[in-house]
């Protein structure tokens, strides 16, 4: 972070952008101004190049052919990559998390390269599209509240041995591997497959960001009121019999 | 080609009869008005029923993510001039509901059917329309929806060798790429302000380049088509370039977008665009929305919203601040059950309205709102929100269930 101004970039929204995802800019966008802190956000179109410069980057879900074109533009852009090995934070979701994997099935059915910023690799699951309200435990290590959220996908996502899982599910199917795990991490790159958009119901993802991007331990309170009321509901919600 | 002359198969009036009966049993148990149900009974009988209906008729279909229903209405209106007129009005728009308003028209020359996007295709095969007209084609119930793209390319696959005239709004890309397999295009610049899901070209994938009012795709050269008619304001202009005044109860920039589509439309069948639209004057309502309602003593406009673009049509047809807005969304079965499109409404443009906030997902909604920094009240009920409500006509905006709820409540 530079000149106490944060740099957002949100990837994409012309292709990754399908499920509320601009959601995650405007939450991490209004909880960094809440701090004092000035942000610049930077909305890149897939025929621009990807800045290197940036704090936060944000990568949303999408529909298959998007997904692939997304893919191909990423990698021959490689702006992304660059970015992270200058330690920038990626949070990704759903389609935009398979891709920062090894490897993903585009909507042709083919293996597709990508951008191998993730140790994890997705295949097409057989059974039915995983669709429904989550809850799941994050990753003690990153002292976050219980996951509540919204997945709708089709992908089966492998963990390799440098990724960590981001959570362990309670309810809902997470990577879909039937091992239980959700999402992935490593360092500063996160994928998830929750929808929601995902920081509306889990606003202190938004505030691990910006701890990451400030390098700082805590950040000052600011009312939460609504979001408590939202995750209390949606938990009861899930937990409750239909 | 008008009227019922020759007389449906013994098979085919069967099913009309039990379905009528199956109807008429629902009606009196309380569910609705049964037109559903009848028709799932009779197209069960005769699963050629529909196309036999609708042989006698001069068919339009009528399909769009937003503005069907009232579309339908203003077509059926504007025919009205040349003919009776049988349709689905209340917005049964599967095939059992269209079925069903077939079966109760059996004097009609011209059959105006809404059909949900999912269904047009099959619709289209089985009753040979004379006229399809497509609107717009955006996100909605993502959910359990095909993909917006998919759709489109359904619908393109589907009317492709069709032999009806297609109008269709060349301001949509999705649209155009539909239509475009089709012999016979009227092309209507209807506008559309929802530009978030054609930035990707529909037929190679590119970035859409979208200059004012026009797009084109930089890489494979597909672009919008030249008009033949044109929403120019509070105008349309025809083919020959005459602007003909739309006079409208209705309001909003997309009912001037519907009443040129139907003007278009009913210029097919040989009704000219003054005469259609004198008529589209008479619609008031329709099925409720934009009906002001008195309630508990005050005046309520009541506006459905049902996705994205939806609300952005919306927003700009409500009155201006200080007019109080009340906000109510549900996540019922028939609504989608994730609400992450509330991320998409573009809430920063009610800035300066005093904002309340009901329905089953009102949580959901104050923490977009909270978001969007602006100013809301969360409120349990109607009435609550209704009494908090400082003074003048309000305006309530609700998604698909949580607009029936209201529409109880009031008793209308
Ligand atoms: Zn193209």
């Amino acid at each position: 972070m530079s000149d106490n101004s944060l740099r957002l970039v949100w990837v994409y929204p012309d292709l990754l952008s399908t499920y509320g995802d601009q959601g995650n800019a405007l939450v991490v966008e209004r909880r960094a101004r809440q701090r004092g802190l000035d942000v610049q956000r930077v909305d890149v179109r897939s025929d621009q190049p990807i800045p290197t410069s940036g704090d936060i980057y944000l990568i949303g879900g999408g529909e298959d052919r998007p997904q692939r074109l997304a893919a191909e533009r990423l990698l021959r852009d490689g702006g992304l990559e660059r970015a992270v090995s200058n330690g920038a934070i990626v949070f990704s979701v759903c389609a935009g998390y398979q891709i920062l994997g090894n490897e993903f099935v585009n909507d042709m059915g083919e293996r597709q390269e990508g951008l191998g910023l993730l140790d994890v690799v997705t295949v097409r699951g057989e059974g039915e599209r995983c669709v429904g309200d989550v809850l799941a435990d994050i990753d003690p290590r990153l002292n976050l509240p219980q996951l509540t959220g919204f997945e709708n996908h089709q992908g089966v996502t492998h963990l390799g041995p440098t990724a960590r899982p981001f959570a362990r599910t309670r309810l809902g199917r997470g990577n879909g591997t039937g091992d239980g795990t959700e999402g992935a991490y490593n360092d500063t790159v996160f994928g998830t497959y929750m929808h929601g958009p995902v920081m509306a119901r889990n606003p202190q993802i938004a505030d691990l960001l910006l701890k990451l991007a400030l390098d700082v331990n805590a950040l000052p309170p600011i009312d939460d009121r609504w979001y408590e009321a939202l995750r209390a509901e949606r938990i009861s919600a899930a937990t409750q019999p239909a | 080609m008008a009227g019922n002359t020759e007389p449906l198969s013994p098979r085919a009036k069967l099913a009309v009869t039990a379905g009528k009966a199956a109807a008429a049993v629902s009606r009196a148990a309380g569910r609705g008005s049964g037109s559903v149900i009848g028709g799932k009974v009779a197209l069960k009988l005769d699963p050629d029923l529909l196309g036999a209906l609708a042989q006698h008729l001069d068919v339009v279909l009528v399909s769009a993510t937003n503005g069907k229903t009232t579309t339908t209405r203003l077509i059926a209106e504007a025919l009205r001039a040349s003919g009776p007129v049988v349709s689905n009005a209340l917005g049964a728009n599967m095939p059992a509901g269209i079925t069903s308003a077939l079966a109760g028209g059996s004097d009609a020359k011209y059959g105006v059917i809404e059909v949900d996007e999912k269904y047009l295709a099959g619709v289209a095969r089985d009753v040979t329309p004379k006229v399809i007209a497509l609107l717009n084609l955006s996100r909605d119930q993502l959910d359990r929806a095909a993909e917006t793209r998919m759709l489109a390319e359904k619908w393109r696959e589907g009317l492709q060798g069709s032999k009806a005239v297609i109008v269709a709004n060349c301001d949509d890309p999705l649209i155009v790429w539909s239509a475009s397999s089709s012999q016979n295009v009227v092309w209507v610049a209807a506008g559309q302000e929802w530009k978030d899901d054609a930035w990707s070209c529909p037929s190679c994938g590119g970035v859409m380049q979208r200059p004012g009012d026009d797009w084109f795709c930089g890489e494979c050269g597909f672009r919008r088509p030249t008009p033949s008619w044109v929403l120019s304001g509070d105008h349309v202009l025809d083919p020959h370039g005459s602007a003909w005044p739309i006079h409208l109860q209705l309001p909003g920039r997309a009912n001037k977008a519907n009443a040129a589509t139907s003007a278009a439309v009913a210029a097919v069948f040989g009704v000219p665009p003054q005469v259609a639209l004198e008529r589209m004057y008479q619609v008031q309502a329709v099925a409720g929305r934009y009906d002001v309602v008195s309630f508990q003593g005050r005046e309520l406009r009541l506006l459905l919203a049902k996705n994205p673009a939806g609300w952005l049509e919306t927003f700009s047809l409500i009155d201006g601040p200080p007019a109080p807005v009340i906000l109510s969304v549900n996540a019922r079965g028939a609504d989608g059950t994730d609400t992450s499109w509330l991320w998409d409404v573009d809430y920063p443009r009610l800035a300066g309205h005093p904002i309340f906030v009901i329905g089953d997902r009102k949580l959901d909604l104050a923490v977009r709102l909270e978001v969007a920094g602006l100013d809301f009240r969360v409120c349990e009920t109607l009435d609550e929100a209704v009494q908090l409500a400082p003074p003048g006509q309000i305006e309530l905006i609700a998604n698909y269930t949580a607009f029936q709820d209201v529409r109880r409540r009031v008793g209308n």
